[in-house]
């Protein structure tokens, strides 16, 4: 369903490399880890596969659903059904969380000829989602992550992936900031929207989530790169050995990370 | 693609409004002087003691110097070459709207504003203001029914004269300004509104300005006097054609409210704002005041300023009585070469009296958006209270947001609570409403909206509609 490339893409405003090289293959139904050191790029790979203005592709292609997604706009890659939770999800004051999911649902399932919802049977729709994250109902009406806590904010990450049911969700250290009771309800959450049909990439630099979430494979990304792959026991291996034993498999080549 | 193109293309969508009618005017000399004072009081044939007051003003106003303590700079007006009064010919006072001149007439249709009743938006009174002279003013009867008086202020100058000699200049003295001061010697027309005891006005007003004349200002006056025990809502829009050359509106609203009355007064300004390089545009030098004379009254101030070159501008409420309320809610746009200082101020006299501002600066291109507030509390104001809170909103790199509050408290029993933030709208921001299938335009609009909302909000509703149009919200053009 998502295959990564020989992926290299710059900082536009900056010309510094962070990918360098990025090959990786998501299957339907599968779910990926991909662990790192902070600056390793997770974060970045996670946002040029989005569409991030700041960041331009250089080398290499990323498919979806056997398509080039590289010319679509941000916009245009979530019609297509991705999905990313953000690392910090971003503050829009003023504007409510209905109107934000409503507006988002409506304009997803129009581009994908499915039926859209009026107020009212929206709002049906979402209350069976609030639950899933044990969301209060109040919540809705809050503008979008403005003074929300941090795990509030992540919480409501989930809520949306739920509300629009992509095809496959990039979550961005969804689990940093959480304490362990709302951990457990956004894995909870992740693990029931989860099917044969969907893939999810977790992004995390621990592997306290994997407890939680099982993955199928398990990536090692260091200098820009995907230095190691194997299942979920090499999560566990990295958890005990840290990651200073894969840094020389990011030198190849000689390139330095 | 950039998120500063798409909202410049969004707020800076082409003025619609820019188009010229092609009437005949009276001839009128041009310049100001004793003589011409009095040729305006002559055209309007008013009595002796209004021709006094304007030539009172016009003298203060010659002592006078033009202020430059705001934060704008532009060309002074040339005031020898302005030609103060401009009416189109045929315009006597006019019984039905059939003798209206059809020009007129279409004007007001292409700007949205029937002024056959049949058509108006149900339950709103509208006194259509062109150049200089009042066209025409709907629903007279309806209103009279129920008390309210709504006229033209040449009108009211002749039929209710005793009202507008105790009123008129009573909250903005002939001397409070330079602008007040031209205004007071030279205003041609505008609108008159009385709301007697025990009334809650039937419907809302508005009068709907149009300068059309390429040299000529427009010094318009309006007056609204709500007795004990009375409401009304009022709502002004501005528009005017794309000239090159810079032109004068100098406004004064006054407003009155004696005990338990509440005054509702909403602006919508669209004024043309001049070019990329700053050419042309309206010079909106407007002073607006309120009284709160009675105890329990409110006078609430609402706009949505988005046009004209300059606007200096700052809606006020004097709260003489006890447990009055004076209410701010602003939200002023600003892009390309647009200045906007404004803002308001609360003069707090009675006890236990309460004002809120509310306001919302959005600066874009190469504007520059000042907020100016002043909140005083007199000795004798015991538990006054304010809270302001000011924001800004910043699009690209090349605008600028400033903030200037004076606070000025004489009794320690009063409380004042500021809050202030700026912000820019953010390439995060956006992405993450794309992420979520929103496009670009719908995102900035979508956070412009949500930016505004608590000032919005305050709209009367029949002009919600206009107002989402202005800031944007139907965005027809393309993405840049």
């Amino acid at each position: 369903m998502l295959e990564i490339k020989n992926l290299h893409a710059i900082v536009e405003s900056e010309g510094i490399e962070i990918l360098k090289g990025v090959n990786l293959t998501v299957n339907k139904g599968e779910i990926h880890a991909i662990m790192g050191p902070n600056g390793s790029g997770k974060s970045t790979l996670a946002k040029v596969v989005a569409g991030h203005p700041n960041y331009e592709v250089t080398d290499g292609d990323i498919l979806f659903n056997g398509e080039s997604i590289l010319e679509l706009d941000p916009d245009e890659r979530a019609h297509a059904g991705l999905f990313l939770a953000f690392q910090y999800p971003v503050e829009v004051p003023g504007v409510t969380n209905t109107t934000l999911l409503r507006e988002s649902y409506n304009t997803i399932a129009a581009s994908r000829g499915r039926e859209e919802l009026d107020p009212l049977e929206f709002d049906d729709y979402i209350q069976g989602k609030l639950e899933l994250v044990e969301m209060n109902p109040d919540f809705l009406e809050r503008s979008v992550n403005t003074g929300f806590s941090g795990g509030e904010k992540k919480r409501n990450e989930i809520f949306q992936m739920a509300v629009l049911q992509p095809v496959l969700s990039l979550l961005d250290e969804t689990d940093s900031g959480l304490d362990i009771d709302a951990l457990r309800i956004v894995a909870d959450g992740i693990n029931k929207l989860h099917g044969d049909d969907d893939g999810v990439v977790l992004i995390t630099h621990y592997q306290r989530l994997l407890n939680y979430i099982v993955p199928d494979y398990v990536h090692v990304m260091i200098g820009g790169k995907i230095v190691k792959s194997g299942g979920k026991e090499l999560a566990f291996e990295l958890e005990e050995k840290g990651y200073d034993w894969l840094e020389s498999l990011a030198t190849v080549n000689g390139e330095a990370k | 693609m950039s998120e500063t193109k798409a909202l410049e293309s969004m707020i800076g969508e082409e003025y619609k409004y820019g188009f010229t009618t092609d009437v005949e005017y009276e001839d009128f000399p041009i310049g100001i002087n004793e003589d011409i004072v009095r040729l305006i009081s002559g055209k309007k044939n008013e009595p002796e003691w209004m021709t006094e007051f304007r030539l009172k003003a016009y003298r203060a106003w010659t002592e006078m110097k033009e202020p430059s303590w705001f934060n704008a700079t532009y060309e002074k007006p040339k005031f020898d070459k302005l030609q103060f009064y401009s009416a189109p010919k045929n315009t006597p006072k006019l019984n039905s709207l059939d003798e209206v001149d059809p020009n007129i007439r279409e004007t007001y249709e292409k700007l949205g504003i029937p002024l056959e009743e049949q058509k108006m938006l149900s339950g709103v009174a509208v006194d259509a203001v062109f150049d200089s002279v009042s066209i025409f003013t709907t629903f007279k009867e309806k209103l009279a029914e129920a008390g309210v008086i709504f006229c033209s202020i040449s009108e009211a100058v002749r039929e209710y004269p005793e009202l507008v000699k105790k009123y008129m200049g009573s909250v903005v003295p002939v001397r409070d300004n330079f602008y007040a001061a031209l205004n007071s010697a030279v205003f041609s027309d505008g609108s008159f509104c009385y709301v007697p005891k025990d009334t809650i006005c039937p419907m809302e007003l508005s009068t709907y300005f149009r300068i059309n004349n390429m040299n000529s200002g427009q010094f318009e006056r309006t007056l609204i006097i709500a007795e004990e025990n009375s409401h009304v809502s009022y709502l002004e829009g501005c528009t005017a054609p794309m000239y090159d050359e810079h032109q004068l509106h100098a406004a004064v609203v006054e407003l009155i409210a004696m005990d338990n009355a509440e005054i509702k007064y909403s602006t919508i300004q669209n004024w043309y704002s001049g070019d990329e390089d700053g050419r042309g545009g309206i010079y909106n030098f407007v002073t607006k005041r309120g009284a709160c004379r009675g105890h329990h009254s409110k006078i609430s101030w609402t706009q949505l300023e988005t046009g004209s070159a300059v606007t200096l501008k700052y809606p006020s409420v004097i709260l003489q009585g006890d447990y009055s309320v004076g209410e701010f809610y602003s939200v002023a746009v600003t892009n390309k070469r647009q200045q906007a200082d404004t803002g308001t101020k609360m003069i707090h006299l009675g006890k236990n009296t309460k004002s809120t501002i509310i306001s919302k600066g959005i600066s874009a291109g190469n504007s520059n958006n000042s907020y100016r507030g002043e909140v005083k509390f007199s000795k004798k104001a015991d538990n006054a209270r304010n809270y302001s809170q000011c924001d800004s909103m910043l699009i690209g790199q090349t605008c600028g947001a400033h903030t200037f509050p004076y606070i000025e408290s004489a009794n320690p029993t009063g409380k004042v609570e500021h809050e202030a933030t700026t912000s820019r709208v953010g390439e995060e921001q956006i992405f993450y409403l794309q992420q979520r299938g929103i496009s670009e335009q719908d995102a900035i609009s979508l956070i412009v909206n949500g930016f505004c909302k608590e000032v919005l909000k305050e709209l009367p509703m029949e002009f919600a509609v206009e107002a989402n149009k202005l800031l944007g919200i139907k965005l027809e053009g393309s993405v840049g």
